[in-house]
């Protein structure tokens, strides 16, 4: 088999991802490159950022069996990598962490992010309370409403959060805004991008930084069970607890790998998240070309999903490149699927999931129903659902 | 001679600097953006940049971002703007017309068909903003093929490397931004700049525009001492954003007229 390469020197994975940015951004793009080839191989870097994941994060985080669930799915065996018991509760503080000990090395004291669900924008703002960084995050100004416990724990780790007016008020339009702030202050500023998105080297360095994921569950699965799983299944917003629990299987065969997208009411209402089930075309957005939800004229559509951390209307490029050489699947779970999966983990196994998780659960059943009960399919539940209790409350029509 | 260099030609021949304004085509009404463009050149513009609306416009300030949004409540999309531009050339032959855009409309549309209804309506440059000119030299080729110039920007933090191979793909002018941030941030660093286009000047004999941080007519003053043209675009629109459907062609002219006084005096 041959093994997987990519992406090239500029950041495209095949046809998709490069470096699409004004050229007031291209040189700080550039000294970014530069510094990370230089440090993602230099041991005291990767001594600091795997103390950190250690001891400071909780690493390595445990798989768990899920047995009731299986039982009561009927199926494939479940068993889930638990990122959410993560320090801040997500898996976005991998990534958060690395990209902090570079802006640290490159000297910037200040750190500016962009959030959907608030979880990346409380990653990066508690990294940055730890490294003494000043630290603003954008987030969409809906976002700010859905997601307001987050957005005070911003508050209390000393971030500032700036809430987004523009546009459709969401994730894409806190990414706009970020990137706006990063071209103004750039010799200052370092902008930790929260995915695979965004121009070369973000989409390759976040999934380096997160592939902490994969590397240890192939360990455990190892020892769990003695073998590899038979189907990984991640949700993919901008797609990066997807490509950190994947990257490390790409060349390992027989394990299928399965991204869930959001479907939000339906692939076929067109209120959804979905570019890459729904046959999105291919265009150009925050940087890279990629799958993109968009209309007619090239403009970016407004998306839908009851989770505001997979509300974006792109994907990551090498998701996009993984689904054209068909190593990657992708499908795609409703609003309503995600939270009877939501649901029935929170009784079946004491464990309350992320919203954005509750998709990778919902597919995972579905899959688990079709297999036999000695196959296994590993889930990422890239983070637990605290955050999400004020939404799953006002569906229900309570007031807490 | 393409029109764009015509026009600077003739300009260099008469000791003058070049004043171009830029609007967002449907901004604020679509009806509104050819007798605008008419209105301009009668009050002074050597060139329009014409910019096409977008849903995402990263690397533009929030007046310009209003702009955009105002022109996308009528559906305003690379389509209509071609639109417009050939109906502004049915009686204008003569002024160069710039879009200024994103790469995302464009693909949207297929570079091979926006480039053959560019080439119909009569666009003379076109400048998309986040194609750097590593990820465009098949659409520079089929825009140099269909003798449509293309408009690079050159930033505060281009290294003088990276200058030259800008400076090799571009044709038309090339577009130095003033200022370090999006279109109308701040203003600009006059001393800065002149010292920017002087390296500059030394890589390329071709025209220099100067834009994103020309903010009244005494900064256009300055700026047109040192360049060979001067790009006005968020004050542009703000003076649109704050008129009304009366008030909209006299407040804008007020302007320009104002602007040309101030680079005439150079
Ligand atoms: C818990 C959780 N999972 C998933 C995501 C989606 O992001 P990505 O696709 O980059 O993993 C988010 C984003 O906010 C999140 O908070």
């Amino acid at each position: 088999m041959q093994v997987y390469d990519m992406p090239d020197e500029r950041g495209h994975f095949g046809r998709f991802g490069g470096t699409f940015v004004a050229e007031t951004l291209v040189e700080a793009l550039e000294e970014l490159r530069v510094m990370y080839e230089k440090y993602r191989h230099d041991p005291e870097f990767l001594a600091e950022f795997a103390y950190d994941l250690k001891h400071f994060v909780g690493r390595p985080s445990p798989i768990y069996h899920a047995k009731r669930l299986s039982e009561k799915v009927g199926g494939a065996q479940i068993y889930l990598k638990r990122e959410d018991l993560n320090h801040t509760g997500a898996h976005k503080i991998n990534n958060t962490i690395g990209q902090a000990l570079l802006a640290k090395r490159m000297g910037k004291p200040r750190v500016i992010a962009e959030t959907g669900a608030g979880q990346h924008g409380v990653a990066t703002a508690t990294i940055a309370a730890r490294l003494g960084l000043e630290c603003v995050v954008y987030m969409g100004a809906e976002d700010v409403k859905r997601q307001a416990p987050n957005v005070f724990r911003m508050k209390l780790l000393g971030a500032t959060v700036v809430p987004v007016e523009s546009g459709s008020k969401t994730l894409k339009d806190a990414l706009n805004e970020a990137m706006r702030d990063w071209v103004t202050n750039i010799s200052n500023t370092f902008y930790i991008i929260g995915t695979v998105a965004g121009p070369h080297p973000y989409p390759m360095m976040v999934r380096d930084f997160q592939a902490v994921i994969g590397i240890e569950a192939k360990e455990q699965m190892q020892e769990m069970i003695g073998r590899q799983p038979d189907a990984v299944v991640a949700c993919v917003g901008g797609g990066s607890n997807a490509m950190g629990i994947f990257y490390p299987y790409i060349d390992v065969e027989g394990v299928r790998l399965f991204g869930v997208e959001a479907a939000g009411h339906g692939l076929e209402t067109g209120q959804h998240a979905a570019p890459l089930t729904a046959n999105s075309p291919v265009g150009v957005l925050h940087g890279n070309r990629t799958y993109l939800m968009q209309d007619e004229d090239g403009n970016i559509v407004e998306t839908h999903s009851i989770s505001a951390g997979l509300d974006y209307p792109g994907v990551g490029p090498e998701h996009a490149w993984l689904k054209d050489i068909k190593r990657a699947e992708y499908v795609a779970i409703t609003d309503d699927e995600a939270m009877n999966a939501f649901h029935q983990l929170c009784r079946t196994e004491g464990i309350i999931p992320a919203m954005e998780s509750s998709h990778a659960l919902a597919y995972a059943e579905k899959l688990a129903r079709t297999m036999s009960p000695d196959q296994v399919v590993l889930v990422n539940l890239s983070g637990r659902g605290d955050k999400d209790i004020n939404t799953v409350a006002r569906l229900a029509n309570i007031t807490l | 001679m393409s029109r764009i260099q015509s026009v600077f030609a003739e300009l260099k021949a008469q000791g003058k600097k070049a004043l171009i304004p830029y609007i967002t085509a449907g901004d604020p009404h679509p009806d509104q953006t050819v007798p605008l463009m008419h209105a301009l050149v009668a009050s002074g513009a050597d060139m329009i940049e014409l910019g096409v609306p977008f849903s995402d416009p990263m690397a533009d300030g929030p007046v310009i971002q209003r702009a955009s949004e105002r022109a996308l409540v009528h559906k305003i999309g690379l389509r209509k703007v071609l639109e417009m531009v050939k109906t502004f050339r049915e009686t204008n032959q003569k002024t160069p017309v710039v879009l200024m855009g994103y790469a995302n409309p464009v693909e949207a549309m297929g570079t091979t068909r926006f480039v053959a209804l560019a080439k119909d309506a009569g666009v003379d440059g076109v400048l998309t903003v986040d194609y750097p000119p590593e990820e465009c030299e098949s659409f520079n080729q089929q825009l140099a093929q269909a003798d449509i110039d293309s408009i690079f920007l050159l930033s505060p933090t281009t290294e003088p490397s990276r200058t030259e191979l800008i400076v090799k793909q571009a044709t038309g002018f090339l577009y130095y931004v003033s200022l370090k941030g999006v279109t109308g941030a701040a203003n600009l660093d006059i001393v800065e700049v002149k010292k920017r286009v002087a390296e500059i000047r030394k890589t390329t004999d071709m025209p220099i525009g100067v834009g994103f941080g020309v903010k009244d007519a005494a900064t256009a003053h300055e700026v047109a001492a040192i360049a060979d043209a001067v790009v006005v675009g968020s004050r542009m629109v703000l003076a649109i954003e704050q008129s009304n459907a009366n008030t909209l062609i006299p407040n804008v002219q007020a302007l320009m007229k104002e602007l040309r006084t101030a680079i005439d005096a150079v």
